[in-house]
């Protein structure tokens, strides 16, 4: 919930949002570059730019975000590119965000999401050989199986090709809906915004 | 406990730096140094004071004109080109390579029995080398040329590095469309932006070249040597008392560098107006003339450098080698033999201080660029005038209060204090290194790692270093190549005690075995090189299933 929040730099106000997205549903934030989305997605993230000021309240699960660290709010993000960590393989890069377990329950965990996304056997592979497509199913199974508590979009469809796109969306939505979590989605293609199906703010 | 080390590490950079001028300033007043009488009018009376002086700065300007004009010719008659592509590869390596050992090594080539004279002594049957005094000649040529070598490739990659930010190919190509030749339209529109952007290592270079002891005291003249060898000769001197006088030299030669600079900075400006009158006289150059010289003058200079290499890797394994044969007459593992195990022992110890500096230049500069990362804290524009101000400040000029003032306060000479004078170094090549790979780190990653649960420290030691290993690693290998060239420090601050492969090369220079020099010079070479080597190599080697991790 974005509890009445505007975000100023130099005094002048950037943009202001007062809005509620229900678990399950797509809150999506529409305007051209420069309107401060991206912005407003750091102030979620915990990671603003000291050059902005921020007013109002986030609260997540009802409970204010304000002065959390970016890992302790458990908000998940994925943008326009996949962001593979380079230096480790595709099962490495899933794991990344497991907590706890036993070694075998988080590779058990690894394969199974990478099954989900007709991946099987490909947790040894380096990301730099997996096709955007794919790559783009990873990240989506990487924010995941972190269990967040909210999943922030920046433009994740804008680098896709046309087929892709109408295929990942699907993917991404039906995901978060089954995860329950709130999802705030940036972007300025009007058929995203469609096909998340919630409210719609343009800025 | 990141917050504090910005701020601490410009106390490193400053700090011994200003420190270092107090220890030098008092002594040249009186103070400090019980037994000195009168130290100014000692050194202001030395009778080697005026050609000293004069032969340091003309070799100084001579060498900075010499090295910035060969990388401007070639920097603009050949980037982009086959050649250009060839050149930058041979001279990358000869960044590395200490100005020592570089020294050590055109020594050999080009003193009267050298290499070089061995070919017409061959051709026209001399029988003896002939009697001119090319090396260490009077008025410091040798020195000068020396110096062009070491420094142009170093000015020629800085440039380099520049031309991204300047757009130099765009305003070549209108340069071009409107009708200038490509050295004149390069020299027109591109070098004012990059001479800018350079500005900074250039004066390092004029310093450097007006000031340094170890380059000097192998090609410089010998009676009397420039000032900046004569001042370290008091400071080693076992008469105590003339360390005051070598104090007042070093402000004598502080005060003339300055005076330099201010003159170099005038005629920055007074090539700006020249270069404005040619701009609107619409004239051109001779362009082949001019891309052939550039070419020569820059591939003869890295093959100076590079042949002298080979002069000290011959002379190491040469059995009987006499004058004028152009080859030893057998080759031989005995010099090896009985040099060796005492060089590979103080490369030993000069590797253990070169990795401490590098590792404590590292923790700072990583520390600095993190704190920088997480809250903003930097220190600005004054900041990056802050790294250079140890390359800028002649080391003749505080180093030896750096020895004076720690002394006064009990503190000998001695492995920690130069482990010390290291670091000040060290510190602002490692950070100039570094600093643009980790800045140019794709923040978003750190983003995506904090949305997956991870705290910044997590961040940094799994993914943003890990990732940086190759620009890590060639910081690092720049670290331990700076401080394996450090002559000065190591020999002031260790009081002649501590021993490197530098100070020993050196100090053997003069000596005229030409076996344990070419041992000692090419022990100096590999030390600096071979970390290199490994920041290519290790890289290559464990990311070889990770194709996102190669070029960067």
């Amino acid at each position: 919930m974005l509890d009445r929040v505007s975000i100023a730099r130099d005094g002048t106000t950037l943009l202001s949002v007062d809005a509620t997205v229900a678990p399950g549903e797509v809150l999506t934030l529409m305007g051209p570059s420069g309107s401060g989305k991206s912005t407003l997605l750091d102030l979620v993230m915990g990671d603003l730019s000291p050059a902005f000021r921020a007013t109002g309240r986030i609260l997540l699960d009802g409970r204010d975000l304000a002065g959390l660290p970016p890992e302790a709010r458990r908000i998940g993000i994925l943008y326009q590119d996949p962001l593979l960590f380079p230096h480790l393989d595709v099962g490495a890069n899933l794991a990344f965000g497991l907590r706890g377990g036993t070694r075998a329950a988080r590779q058990a965990e690894v394969a199974g999401a990478l099954a989900e996304i007709g991946l099987e056997g490909y947790a040894g592979r380096d990301p730099a050989t997996l096709s955007g497509g794919q790559a783009a199913r990873v990240a989506l199974m990487r924010v995941l199986l972190a269990k967040p508590r909210a999943l922030l979009l920046d433009e994740p469809f804008s680098k896709l090709d046309a087929e892709r796109r109408a295929q990942m969306r699907d993917l991404v939505f039906s995901r978060a809906r089954r995860a329950g979590v709130p999802v705030l989605l940036v972007t300025h293609d009007a058929a995203d915004a469609e096909a998340a199906g919630g409210e719609v703010v343009r800025l | 406990m990141l917050r504090p080390l910005p701020l601490l590490t410009a106390g490193v950079l400053a700090g011994p730096v200003a420190f270092g001028l107090l220890g030098t300033v008092l002594p040249a007043f009186g103070l400090l140094v019980p037994e000195a009488e009168m130290p100014w009018a000692q050194a202001l009376s030395w009778p080697g004071l005026p050609r000293a002086l004069g032969v340091a700065i003309l070799s100084g300007v001579l060498s900075t004109l010499g090295a910035l004009t060969i990388a401007t010719l070639i920097l603009a008659g050949w980037h982009g080109t086959r050649a250009f592509a060839w050149l930058e590869r041979a001279l990358s390596p000869l960044l590395a390579v200490p100005h020592a050992a570089a020294a050590l090594g055109l020594a050999f080539l080009i003193a009267p029995s050298g290499w070089i004279a061995r070919v017409p002594a061959t051709l026209l049957g001399w029988e003896r080398a002939p009697d001119l005094l090319i090396l260490n000649d009077p008025w410091g040529l040798s020195l000068a040329a020396g110096l062009v070598a070491k420094e142009m490739p170093f000015l020629l990659l800085m440039m380099l590095a520049a031309l991204p930010q300047v757009q130099s190919r765009r305003r070549l190509r209108v340069a071009r469309s409107l009708g200038q030749g490509r050295v004149a339209g390069w020299l027109k529109a591109g070098f004012p932006g990059v001479y800018a952007q350079v500005r900074l290592p250039v004066l390092v270079v004029l310093v450097f070249g007006i000031t340094n002891v170890d380059v000097a005291v192998i090609l410089g003249p010998n009676t009397p040597p420039t000032l900046a060898v004569q001042v370290a000769r008091w400071m080693m001197s076992p008469d105590l008392s003339l360390r005051a006088v070598a104090a007042a030299g070093g402000l004598i030669l502080l005060f003339a560098t300055l005076g330099v600079l201010a003159l170099w900075l005038l005629g920055e400006r007074i090539a700006g107006r020249l270069g404005l009158l040619w701009v609107r006289s619409g004239r051109g150059l001779p362009e082949r003339r001019a891309r052939g010289a550039g070419l020569l003058l820059a591939g003869t200079s890295a093959t100076m450098v590079l042949a002298g290499l080979a002069a000290l890797a011959v002379w190491s394994v040469a059995a009987r080698w006499s004058f004028p044969d152009p080859m030893p007459e057998a080759l031989t593992l005995r010099s090896w033999s009985r040099f060796g195990p005492d060089m590979l022992a103080v490369a030993g110890d000069t590797m253990a201080l070169a990795a401490l500096a590098t590792l404590a230049s590292l923790v700072l500069v990583i520390g600095c660029l993190e704190a920088e990362h997480r809250f903003g804290l930097t220190l600005g524009q004054r900041a990056l005038s802050l790294l250079y101000l140890p390359l800028l400040v002649p080391q003749v000029a505080f180093l030896p209060g750096l020895q004076l003032l720690p002394l006064a306060l009990g503190i000998g000479p001695s492995w920690p204090l130069v482990l010390a004078g290291h670091v000040v170094f060290v510190l602002p090549y490692v950070f100039l290194s570094l600093a643009g790979p980790f800045r140019a780190w794709d923040a978003r990653l750190a983003r995506v790692g904090a949305g997956l649960g991870a705290s910044r420290d997590r961040v940094l030691w799994r993914l943003r270093l890990p990732m940086l290993t190759g620009p890590l690693l060639t910081a690092a290998a720049i670290g331990l190549a700076v401080s394996v060239g450090q002559y000065l420090p190591t020999l002031l601050l260790g009081g002649g005690r501590v021993t490197t492969l530098v100070t020993e090369a050196v100090a053997l220079a003069s000596g005229g075995d030409r076996r344990a020099v070419g041992i000692w010079g090419l022990g100096q070479t590999l030390a600096a090189l071979l970390p290199f080597a490994l920041a290519l190599l290790v890289p290559a080697l464990v990311f070889r299933h990770r194709r996102g991790m190669r070029h960067g």
